[in-house]
């Protein structure tokens, strides 16, 4: 395994993942692969603060995926991680609809300076803390399938 | 995910028994909060201190319990673990709401 995560590197992403899981896309099914996911052996010497980002991103992604992939239709997402010496990597694959536009949204943050109380934005946070969290981030359509690759540096 | 209430002196405290308010419990989170605070009147405060984990869902009920109260029944929020605060920071919601590291007046409930 390379030192560096560098999601460009030939063997990131065909190296043999230190956690993998298939889960059913639904809510609860999300939040039992976190667990799992948190306790994986390979992510034990993350720090809190690592650990706790990598919970909020892949809750992100995953719910992501319950709720608009599989809006219409329930189906199973793979979740796979690696461990580099410098960060973590993680593939989310599922079989749902695709991005629209074929692009990850832009996840731009509402600005919540000026707003009433009663228009404050109650959603729209997702993409926003995906892309502040992660340090490198890709999505393809691969036939029927999303998938969804992003690093986390996180020494 | 359960909620209590308790009254104290000048404020509702609402202690999340849970230890994480996410895309699974967010519904209930907010009928939970609607049932609790249903009738009454001055602030709120949610004692979040055993709440390791809120996703964006968590955080868009929280919000949604805010607007529901409206401007004057404000909703405080109370003992923001490190995991928490972070989602709160990131997107700016921590300057929107008062947060108290403890429940007001030390009067945290013991158990």
């Amino acid at each position: 395994m390379s030192a560096d995560c560098i999601p460009a590197a030939p063997d990131t992403w065909t190296a043999a993942a230190g956690f993998s899981l298939v889960l059913p896309g639904t809510p609860l099914g999300v939040r039992d692969a976190l667990d799992r996911a948190m306790a994986a052996p390979c992510l034990a010497d993350l720090s809190d603060m690592a650990r706790g980002s990598l919970w909020i991103v892949l809750a992100e992604v995953l719910n992501n995926v319950t709720e608009h992939a599989y809006a219409t239709a329930r189906g199973t997402i793979v979740l796979r991680l690696w461990r580099f010496e410098s960060g973590v990597a993680a593939e989310v694959v599922d079989h749902g609809a695709p991005m629209p536009g074929l692009e990850l949204p832009a996840g731009r943050l509402t600005d919540i300076d000026s707003l009433p109380l009663e228009d404050l934005p109650e959603g729209g946070f997702g993409w926003f803390l995906i892309r502040t969290m992660t340090d490198w981030l890709i999505y393809d359509r691969v036939g029927q399938q999303n998938r969804l690759r992003f690093c986390m540096e996180c020494a | 995910m359960e909620l209590v209430a308790e009254p104290h002196d000048g404020f509702l405290a609402i202690r999340v028994e849970g230890d994480r308010i996410d895309a699974a419990s967010a519904i209930r989170f907010k009928d939970r909060m609607r049932e609790l605070t249903q009738g009454g009147q001055g602030r709120v405060v949610l004692d979040m201190a055993r709440v390791s984990f809120l996703d964006s869902s968590g955080l868009g009920a929280v919000v949604a319990a805010m607007k529901a109260l409206g401007r004057e029944r404000p909703l405080e929020l109370s003992g923001l673990t490190p995991t928490v605060q972070k989602v709160f920071r990131l997107t700016r919601m921590d300057s929107v709401f008062t947060i108290h590291p403890s429940l007001p007046g030390g009067l945290r409930h013991v158990s």
